[in-house]
């Protein structure tokens, strides 16, 4: 098998380029159809190969530039060389081999040194930073570094005597150190970055909405966005339904002119399913002071997820910001329905009875009405005469709750007299609860 | 010529040259892999970057015939595949109805009659009454063809799942007649114009081309070689001029069909270079929106003095 190859096509699979068995056979092909010769021709081939998209092609371009600057010297010198350098510099070896070949000046050597030290110690394996200095470590250990530090210590031991020396140990331990360093921190950026950002994704997916800190709002905001897309695509599109059992008699009639009128070709009628038609209410409240960016955020990725979203918000009074979400970007979205509607003492009450006086006509028998809030109403009245009201004419509600269930009816929550207008009331903490259940409202939507 | 003809990437790029496709090292390095990787291309890119025109060059090139297939929502197999001719299969039966009664005339009982018959049912599902829908006249072409199936992001998603089988294994199985195979694979090409996202079970099982808007030396070429006419100085500045507005941000940036249909225009008008009133009176040749003009024409000025320095 070819080494670097199979090499870089697992860096692509960890930056999230879903390289399948197929396509690496047929990068092997395209590979030994073009040859490592020409490196253009090779990019642009491994690129048609592999990289199935503009996203994907901008990865493929990344990797393949950090990935074959180095190729040459691990593609064909003679595995002999290779083996050489092995023996030459392994474990226990005399350090003054080490040293001449730090002094040598000869880089190719070297990089291959290197090169067969990193593959000892697996350096591809690497997938955080911070391991950086130990991989560097280790590998200069399999070149044998210990051996020249002992003598380093020797020396510096003589005094005087081998200060010459000593200095001159140092600046090529200084200099393989750096050389390492390099090899280490290029093969993080092939491997390892994306294996990070990864596993950070991951992190944040399963971590509270409460306990977000504003520097992981970016991240948030960029895998909010991947879901809205993933989403998109699994529900944006119409779905036909061939509905077998009604004859469609003109379409029918008109196919089969043709035969004299035997119906030969029968036409069926299809129904088509409703495109989801969603309504979003958002508190956003000093009560959920918390995580209302985040509320706010998962009202951001619905409305690119479903086109006809209309969206409020509130904390007493009820405003529509459907608008905002679609003409603003999400920044600037969030900072102006803040000011518009934010951190006010909350009134489920009050808003209720704005949304049945000014928007009740958003609401029909095809709505599903998404709730974001607590549902701590101030001991106000929540009103909810207005709220059965609501559920009736509505499709169904869908109550997502940032607070946990043990929290549901105390003080001055009322989400538990709520609870049986809803049709379903989850505790929505995370990422991936979000997800799973604006899934689960659209499914069940194109039902 | 047929496929031999695409043996190398140089061999590809000046033949492609040669039907008047002004190829890139990276198109061409896709149609050479589609052919020694036997794969489809799935080629992507903004409309009228000439997606369609490489299958018809590249069939033009090689001499083979290019078969079509014109993707839309509601397209299926009968359409895709083929068909059976109801209308002739009714008729012939009109026809040999009299016939039918002198061959059934022997048989005493229900069962030899029947058996009689049944020597005769294939011949009315037999290739006479086959009707070839694009996908199976690919298969059936004997010196091989390019199969460019076009705008396959306009089809439903089953419809792709039908094509998987078709794409991968290059032999489709008509129930009647048993599977065809291709003697000699198409080269198959598709387009999108990522109107949606294409399957993933689809775009692995392709080649991937992305086709993107020209730089200014490969535009000039294309131009060149379509309008053949046009003075050097005009053509210098008509390509700057579209290739600035393509940063600007537009509705629909104008692609390479609409600077041809541009230098034309521009040619019929006499014109020797680019003035600012002449570009203000033809920008119509150029976007298709209304926002877009008026954006542009703000702007028209600065731009037309750019496009004129190169």
């Amino acid at each position: 098998m070819e080494r670097s190859l199979t090499n870089f096509i697992r860096a692509l699979r960890a930056a999230e380029v879903p390289v399948s068995t197929g396509e690496a056979i047929d990068a092997l092909r395209t590979q030994a159809l073009v040859g490592y010769g020409d490196r253009a021709l090779l990019k642009d081939a491994l690129g048609i190969a592999v990289a199935k998209s503009e996203e994907e092609k901008a990865v493929f371009d990344r990797l393949f530039e950090l990935f074959f600057t180095r190729a040459p010297a691990e593609e064909e010198p003679a595995p002999d060389v290779l083996d050489g350098t092995e023996r030459e510099y392994g474990p226990g070896e005399e350090p003054g081999d080490l040293m001449a070949l730090a002094q040598s000046g000869d880089e190719a050597r070297l990089a291959m040194a290197l090169e067969a030290a990193a593959e000892r110690v697996n350096l591809s394996r690497i997938r955080f930073s911070t391991q950086a200095a130990f991989y560097t470590r280790r590998m200069l250990e399999e070149m044998g570094l210990e051996a020249l530090e002992e003598r380093l210590v020797d020396r510096l031991r003589d005094g005087d005597a081998g200060e010459a020396e000593a200095a001159e140990i140092m600046a090529a331990r200084a200099r393989l150190m750096d050389r390492a360093r390099r090899l280490v921190d290029q093969q993080f950026e092939v491997f390892g970055r994306s294996a990070s950002e990864e596993f950070r994704n991951e992190f944040l997916k399963q971590k509270s909405l409460s306990e977000l800190d504003r520097s992981d709002m970016e991240r948030m905001k960029l895998l909010i966005r991947k879901m809205a897309r993933r989403l998109a695509e699994k529900h944006g599109r119409r779905r036909r339904k061939a509905n077998r059992g009604r004859l469609d008699l003109r379409a029918t009639m008109r196919a089969n002119a043709a035969h004299d009128g035997v119906p030969f070709d029968v036409r069926w009628r299809r129904r088509r399913r409703d495109r989801a038609k969603v309504v979003a209410i958002c508190d956003t409240s000093q009560s959920v002071a918390q995580s209302v960016r985040f509320l706010l955020l998962l009202l951001y990725s619905l409305a690119e997820v479903i086109p006809s979203l209309r969206s409020f918000a509130f904390s007493s009074r009820l405003s529509e910001v459907s608008a905002d979400l679609e003409a603003l970007e999400f920044d600037e979205a969030i900072v102006k329905i803040l000011r518009d509607t934010g951190f006010g003492s909350t009134n489920y009450g009050q808003a209720l009875s704005d949304l049945r006086r000014g928007h009740w006509d958003a609401i029909d028998r095809r709505t599903t009405v998404i709730v974001l809030g607590d549902g701590r109403s101030n001991y106000a009245d929540p009103r909810l005469d207005l709220f059965r009201e609501l559920s009736d004419q509505a499709k169904r509600v869908i109550w997502l709750s940032p607070e946990a269930p043990s929290l549901w009816g105390s003080g001055d929550s009322e989400i538990l007299r709520f609870r049986p207008f809803c049709a379903v009331l989850e505790h929505c903490a995370n990422v991936a609860d979000l997800e799973r259940a604006v899934d689960e409202i659209l499914i069940a939507y194109q039902r | 010529m047929g496929f031999g003809a695409l043996g190398s990437i140089e061999a590809i790029t000046e033949g492609l040259g040669s039907v008047g496709y002004i190829s890139t090292a990276q198109i061409s390095t896709a149609v050479f892999l589609a052919q020694h990787l036997r794969k489809p291309i799935l080629i992507e890119g903004p409309a009228g970057v000439g997606k369609t025109d490489l299958a018809q060059s590249t069939a033009r090139f090689v001499g083979l015939p290019l078969v079509r297939m014109q993707c839309y929502e509601g397209l299926d197999e009968s359409k895709a595949l083929y068909e059976w001719k109801y209308g002739k299969q009714l008729l012939y039966t009109q026809i040999l109805k009299e016939q039918l009664h002198h061959i059934l005339e022997g048989a005493e009982t229900l069962d030899q009659s029947f058996a009689k018959l049944h020597s005769f049912e294939d011949l009315f599902f037999s290739e006479a009454f086959l009707e070839p829908r694009p996908l199976l006249r690919a298969l059936k072409e004997e010196k091989g063809c390019i199969l460019l199936i076009d705008e396959v992001d306009k089809a439903d998603e089953e419809f792709e799942a039908f094509l998987l089988e078709v794409l991968s294994e290059y032999q489709v199985t008509v129930p009647e007649l048993g599977p065809v195979t291709a003697a000699v694979p198409p080269l198959v090409m598709l387009t999108s114009n990522n109107t949606r996202e294409i399957g993933d079970a689809l775009k692995r099982r392709c080649l991937h081309l992305y086709i993107s808007f020209p730089e200014a030396a490969r535009e000039q070429a294309i131009v060149r070689a379509r309008v053949p006419g046009i003075s050097a100085e005009l053509l210098g500045q008509l390509v700057a001029f579209v290739q600035g507005l393509r940063a600007e941000e537009l509705k629909k940036l104008p692609s390479i069909a609409e600077t041809v249909d541009w230098a034309r225009t521009l040619l019929l008008l006499h014109a020797e270079s680019l003035e600012p009133e002449l570009v203000r009176a033809t920008l119509n040749v150029l976007l298709k929106f209304e926002s877009d003009i008026r954006t542009v024409q703000a702007k028209l000025e600065t731009l037309t003095r750019k496009a004129r320095e190169g």
